[in-house]
């Protein structure tokens, strides 16, 4: 029958394009530069995981793997909020030094414009 | 008549199926292009959850039985109803604690405050 080939053809294509998308996240993991994009990118390999969940479901047959998708987006906002958490309480600490770095021209640029972040800087602990 | 309706949604499971995974692949790929965490924010939140809501969507749409896709449409408002929210507390938080934008913002109204790294 056709539509089950064109199905099975979903399937795979479906499987190869979040494959690439999973990807392109934990390169993004790897590569963040801070805490908070890496934070981000957990939230979307949990978002992409769901994807791959779904697909599985429409490729083996069981309903049972929608709840599974429900339980880990659960999961998945909780963690990315605790993360949000951490994130603020934090503060960017460990990160300071090495941005100072990086950020002296935009820095200088900044302060023109009137906003005071070499303040912050100095005044961070 | 019944199998005309089947193969219809099976051919219309396998283009929300595609359409799905196009979305995330396309979020996926803003992660990755995006200069700073402010907008790589858009793409992972909007995107994403589309992607992922669409091919919960099909799931439920191909297993023909109103129980697994009350429970699909469920997730799918569970994860609409979530991502804006952790994606505001994250980029609220990010945003106190200091990060800054990329030099490519044009504006940021909100003012960041001087003493959040002290706390």
């Amino acid at each position: 029958m056709i539509s089950d080939t064109v199905l099975t053809a979903a399937i795979s294509l479906s499987l190869a394009l979040l494959s690439f998308a999973l990807l392109a996240t934990i390169i993004r993991i790897v590569r963040g530069p801070t805490l908070p994009d890496r934070v981000l990118g957990l939230d979307m390999l949990v978002a992409i995981a769901i994807g791959f969940i779904a697909v599985i479901a429409i490729k083996t047959g069981f309903g049972l793997y929608i709840d599974i998708a429900i339980a880990l987006g659960l999961v998945g906002f909780l963690a990315t909020i605790a993360f949000a958490r951490f994130v603020l309480t934090r503060g960017l600490a460990p990160e300071r030094a090495a941005k100072a770095v990086t950020d002296t021209g935009n820095l200088a640029k900044r302060s023109k414009t009137g906003r005071p972040s070499h303040r912050k800087r100095k005044g961070v602990r | 008549m019944a199998a005309q309706i089947e193969t219809v949604v099976t051919l219309v499971v396998a283009l929300v199926m595609v359409v799905g995974a196009s979305f995330s692949l396309l979020a996926a790929i803003g992660l990755v292009r995006f200069p700073d965490l402010y907008t790589r924010m858009h793409a992972a939140s909007k995107a994403g959850t589309v992607g992922s809501g669409l091919l919960l969507f099909a799931a439920g749409l191909h297993s023909l039985d109103p129980a697994i896709f009350v429970r699909a449409l469920a997730a799918f408002v569970f994860f609409v109803l979530t991502a804006p929210i952790s994606a505001h507390l994250l980029a609220k938080a990010a945003h106190q604690a200091g990060y800054r934008m990329s030099k490519l913002s044009v504006i940021d109204q909100l003012p960041q405050k001087e003493e959040a790294g002290r706390r």
